[in-house]
């Protein structure tokens, strides 16, 4: 790990976010300032690659890999707002590109300095957000590529626990998916539908106003459904509300 | 083959199972106790996680040193009066075992649960020979009244809820149950089965270890059926996976901590029998012969391919337990013999890709399966390595392909993905109002159970470097 004070981090944006939800990656872009690091956002990025690697098109999958890493080189870190793009950065393209003699040690050594955000905040900058204020209640998400792959789990609880105001409420099956799984939530959409509609009904009983998570596909998903349903949960990613963007408009609702 | 993929496609089968409300409730039940007590056993086991490593060092050696154990036991079971026969493929094994019946003219056969003997084929086949089977585990004796096939690997009925069982035990017990309790009915099956399980000509069984260096096979039960299945009948038939050999007995027990634990949540089962050699000279009970059937059926295959570590697998339902997949759509959605992720990942070694590439690809890569694993399987990654196999022979459907054919050729491309991006967000904007979108052509799976966030007008990059144009920094 770096002990740079102001390390060059440069920002994956991911695709969704960069469509989406652009608040998050300037949220992020915030954040990462605050801790010291000094931020890039790489013009030549795309998407992760992620759809390809996980519908079996491999060759997409590393060309996509090769792509991010060259991107990203000569900066001291990849940060992401995201798990599961990350998990795919960090475990997906040293795999990919496990047998390609010119790639192979470049994405272990891309892998290495490539974090999910919320982990990287506390485990490598030791970041902590101050005087920040929300009366509110909330839940979290474990979204599950960054929980299982990344061991993201504390930190986001950490720096939500320094917000003053802030309760957070307990979630039934917290670690348990949430029915999104990239193009599963498409292909398979019955079966995502029914996951997520059990997703939905404790995120209602959790009783908290807010749901928070540090995945967008998954917040997606989860809003989506709980809009549908016509619960008032109003959802943001953890580093929206880290960033005091929380009494703007939430994920679904206009500016 | 022993389960042609049923006709109605993966898809179809789920939907129905989705429409199933009784059978949610079945399956809520018995996953969500199954769930509470596994985590109860596993807290109250602090060498869970040094068990968990050395049961999966105990499995890689022995993969790596198959030929050599499978040699030792066949040695050991052979002096100890038992005759090995080896089976190729599930066609072969069906041909020994109904041949062993033929010969031995037997008429009735009791049956021990062996997921197995289900993966060869075995209830069809001896039916076909015109022999009457008898399952004698209390769920399969369920199934076996329903007509039905497992929908778990260790819990068979767990689709059929306590009504549902009643109502089946009162149409095919004679007399019918007195009540509806769970004792009351366990009492009727008992009654039901004790006159075949001494009538029988032949009990077969599966097994859960074979010991190499004794020449035994172990079962484990919790009604003492396997017991009462093996030992009154003339002659004992053990069908079972050559990946089911341990070195030794402690290896066995090395590895139960874990089966036991990961499948129910108990310490041990109520009943772990070693069965070694016929009745010897002296013995009060037990069979005149006794037979073992090793089957290999695609598993030396798999020791050359990227599956390998599936051979790991000792069978204890805890991955589909934890599946957020199959507590939706139960066990037979899955068409195969084995359901759950462990299923998807064997289903198309068995039964080929072509028929089941829906299985793999019907997961969401969660991967609460390899979490709680007792030996460290990695089942996303296998459950992609498939996808990746499907993709490269061409089996993934034209329209995926197609879609993400042009989604690659874009995110391929930076400046032209930005540009696809800015304008397609701006078209987006235009399929809702407010904050959502709630109908968007081709995406109506998404759409048909959940609203979509409308984007804003800009793309973050599009707006990044506004900023930064306006700032005049770099990038």
């Amino acid at each position: 790990m770096s002990a740079k004070p102001h390390p060059r981090v440069g920002l994956f944006v991911t695709c969704l976010v960069d469509a989406i939800r652009p608040q998050i990656g300037f949220a992020a872009i915030q954040l990462l300032e605050e801790a010291g690091c000094i931020v890039e956002v790489p013009a030549a990025q795309t998407c992760c690659g992620q759809p390809a690697l996980n519908s079996g098109d491999d060759a997409d999958a590393a060309h996509l890999a090769r792509q991010t890493i060259a991107a990203f080189e000569g900066l001291d870190h990849v940060v992401l707002p995201s798990g599961s793009c990350a998990a795919t950065m960090v475990h997906g393209y040293p795999e990919l590109l496990a047998d390609d003699p010119d790639w192979a040690a470049r994405a272990r050594a891309f892998a290495a300095r490539t974090h999910e955000i919320t982990s990287f905040l506390v485990d490598v900058m030791g970041y902590r957000p101050q005087g920040r204020r929300l009366d509110a209640s909330a839940t979290y998400h474990d979204s599950c590529s960054g929980l299982r792959d990344l061991g993201v789990a504390a930190q986001p609880r950490a720096m939500l626990a320094e917000i003053e105001g802030l309760q957070m409420h307990g979630l039934e099956g917290n670690d348990v998916c949430c029915g999104f799984g990239g193009t599963f939530c498409v292909k398979y959409a019955p079966i995502s539908n029914a996951i997520v509609t059990e997703k939905a009904e404790a995120v209602e009983r959790s009783g908290a106003d807010l749901l928070l998570g540090g995945d967008l596909g998954c917040l997606m998903n989860m809003a989506g459904k709980l809009h549908r349903r016509g619960a008032r949960t109003r959802c943001f990613h953890t580093v929206e509300v880290l960033a005091g963007l929380a009494d703007g408009p939430a994920i679904g609702e206009e500016a | 083959m022993s389960h042609p993929i049923p006709q109605p496609s993966f898809k179809a089968r789920a939907e129905a199972a989705l429409a199933d409300r009784t059978l949610k409730l079945a399956i809520d039940r018995t996953t969500g106790t199954a769930e509470a007590k596994r985590a109860a056993a596993v807290a109250a086991f602090p060498e869970f996680d040094a068990a968990r490593r050395r049961g999966r060092a105990i499995k890689d050696h022995v993969i790596a040193h198959l030929d050599h154990y499978l040699e030792q036991f066949e040695r050991n079971a052979t002096a100890a009066g038992a005759k090995v026969h080896w089976a190729r493929t599930d066609a072969e094994a069906r041909a020994i075992v109904t041949r062993i019946c033929l010969d031995a003219d037997a008429k009735l056969v009791t049956r021990a649960k062996s997921m197995l003997g289900e993966e060869i084929g075995l209830p069809h086949a001896l039916a076909d020979a015109g022999i009457e089977r008898v399952e004698t585990d209390l769920a399969e004796h369920i199934i076996q009244l329903a007509g039905e096939a497992p929908s778990h690997i260790i819990w068979p009925a767990m689709h059929r809820t306590r009504e549902q069982v009643a109502e089946l035990f009162r149409a095919g017990h004679q007399p019918p149950p007195a009540a509806e309790d769970p004792a009351t009915m366990v009492q009727s099956a008992r009654r039901a089965l004790r006159a075949k399980f001494l009538g029988a000509d032949i009990g077969i069984s599966g097994a859960n270890f074979l010991v190499a260096d004794t020449g035994a096979t172990c079962t484990v039960t919790n009604e003492g059926n396997a017991e009462l299945t093996t030992t009154p009948p003339r002659i004992h038939i053990v069908t079972a996976g050559i990946e089911k050999i341990v070195p030794s007995t402690a290896h066995a027990f090395a590895l139960l901590r874990l089966l036991v634990r990961s499948a129910t949540g108990g310490e041990l089962t109520q009943y772990t029998t070693f069965h070694c050699g016929p009745k010897r000279p002296g013995d009060a009970d037990g069979p005149e012969e006794m037979h073992i059937v090793l089957v290999d059926n695609g598993r030396t295959r798999m020791l050359g391919d990227e599956f390998r570590e599936m051979l790991r697998c000792i069978r204890c339902g805890a991955c589909m337990n934890h599946c957020v997949v199959y507590r939706q759509i139960g066990g037979h959605a899955y068409g195969g013999t084995y359901p759950g992720p462990m299923g998807s990942v064997l289903t198309p070694v068995l039964d080929g890709l072509a028929g089941s590439r829906d299985l793999p690809n019907a997961c969401t890569l969660n991967g609460r399966c390899e979490e709680v694993c007792p030996v460290g399987i990695p089942l996303p990654t296998l459950l992609r390595a498939w996808r990746s196999r499907s993709w490269r022979e061409g089996l993934e459907p034209g329209t995926l392909r197609a879609g993400l054919g042009v989604w690659a050729m874009l995110a391929r491309r930076p400046a032209l993905y930005r540009l696809a991006s800015r304008i397609g967000v701006r078209a987006l904007r235009l399929f809702g109002r407010g904050g959502w979108i709630a109908r968007l052509p081709l995406a109506g799976g998404w759409t048909r159970y959940r609203d979509m966030p409308r984007p804003p007008g800009r793309t973050f990059m599009d707006q990044y470097r506004r900023t930064r144009a306006q700032k005049g920094g770099r990038r």
